[in-house]
């Protein structure tokens, strides 16, 4: 099964154009499973992440058309749909967001095309960020960032002092911080 | 003019992965509006969740049961007909721009624009408005302050996120305008005094009797020493 994201991008593309189902089922399979272990952290039961998770799929299907691939890539998009669906079907809230549309929005001071090339350069560096840290760090982080988990839960599953968890997961969002830039 | 207070990294990061309450996100999502920079920071809060999306285990139940289900699903909807779910309705341009005080979304909040609100009075000249929002964790209103008066006590003992819109207001910690952001908490001793030029309108989003609860930020904040 393919897992390079340029590809993944062109599934959506397909399902956007032709409803190819076939691109679909590919993407389902890869992304279905990750959603769902990202609703079970959020929700501890499996049939809601069941739920959440098909509710996700079917809004990726229903917006393919809305997908952009110069500004991220497939898993960012579907990670922010699913993000979306966990707030309003399970969280019943709503999710303020900005509306380019809006009279009052200020839009960016760059050429467009400029800032999705930094964009993804920088999405790029994030990734290999996160690529770099030591697989126990990028667990912790993984776990702590996705899950309802304590550092003192997490440092009962591993077997590991509290003081280990709470620097190795210090370390790797230092490492974090630092490709997302320190800009504020 | 761009902003010169910004959101902070954690409060950014809760926002990107959806674990910030809805009356905080209402504050961080309208300083979005006026604030380019900190929309290239939130694409890279998202691309790092992305990226963990991609790198979480997956469950492991069996997917072929699901597909079966989507598949069915999506039978009932191939070839009938597909609206194209293109742009999101966006409320009328009948103003041009930068006459509107409150950007969406928090105009949408409150269904109009500063001037039309009906604003309850707080005494000594100035005044308030409620925002609603579905979470129980905030509570959050938008503030009229008079020229060059203090800001009134609003009695929080928590967090509190200030969002000017029009006019300005002065503290310790700086001078505040349009689009700045103050993110203060109990430790922060401020009595914010609007500036001279204007009345000053801003929103204030507090703790409400439940304590902050977003599990990155309680993951984060002791690290980041805030
Ligand atoms: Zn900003």
């Amino acid at each position: 099964m393919t897992e390079d994201p340029e590809d993944m991008s062109r599934l959506i593309g397909a399902v956007a154009r032709v409803q190819d189902v076939a691109a679909f089922e590919t993407l389902f399979r890869h992304f279905g499973p990750r959603v769902k272990a990202y609703m079970m952290r959020h929700t501890r039961n499996l049939q809601t992440a069941e739920e959440l998770m098909q509710e996700t799929m079917m809004l990726v299907w229903n917006k393919a058309t809305l997908f952009d691939p110069e500004k991220g890539n497939a898993s960012t998009w579907i990670f922010t749909i699913a993000r979306n669906t966990f707030i309003s079907a399970y969280r019943k809230q709503n999710r303020p967001e900005f509306d380019p549309n809006d009279p009052a929005f200020v839009p960016d001071d760059v050429e467009p095309a400029d800032v999705e090339f930094q964009n993804r350069q920088e999405a790029e560096m994030v990734r290999t960020a996160l690529q770099d840290l030591p697989a126990e760090q990028r667990e912790l982080v993984q776990r702590s960032f996705f899950g309802d988990v304590s550092h003192s839960d997490l440092a009962a599953e591993y077997g590991l002092p509290l003081g280990t968890v709470k620097s190795r997961i210090r370390m790797a969002i230092d490492k974090l911080r630092k490709s997302l830039g320190e800009r504020r | 003019m761009s902003p010169r207070h910004h959101i902070r990294d954690e409060l950014l990061a809760a926002y990107a992965t959806g674990d910030l309450a809805e009356g905080w996100s209402l504050a961080v999502a309208t300083h979005l509006a006026l604030c380019p920079g900190c929309r290239g920071r939130l694409a890279k809060f998202e691309a790092a969740a992305g990226d963990m999306l991609e790198k979480i285990e997956p469950s492991e139940q069996s997917v072929d049961a699901s597909w079966q289900d989507i598949r069915q699903r999506l039978s009932g909807q191939i070839s009938s007909d597909r609206k194209p779910s293109g742009s999101v309705p966006s409320l009328k341009a009948d103003k041009p721009r930068h006459d509107y005080v409150l950007p969406a979304p928090l105009r949408n909040y409150v269904g109009a624009d500063a001037d039309q609100l009906k604003w309850k009075s707080l005494g000594r000249g100035a005044y308030q408005v409620l925002v609603p929002t579905g979470d129980e964790e905030t509570s959050v209103r938008l503030l009229r302050i008079p020229a060059g008066k203090p800001v009134p006590e609003h009695g929080h003992g928590g967090r509190e996120l200030t969002l000017v819109l029009s006019g300005s207001f002065s503290d310790v910690t700086g001078r505040f305008s349009r689009g700045d952001l103050e993110d203060a908490d109990e430790t922060l001793e401020h009595k914010p005094v609007a500036g001279d030029e204007e009345d000053c309108i801003c929103l204030a989003v507090t703790d409400a009797p439940l304590r902050f609860k977003s599990r990155l930020l309680r993951l984060v904040q002791p690290m980041l020493g805030i």
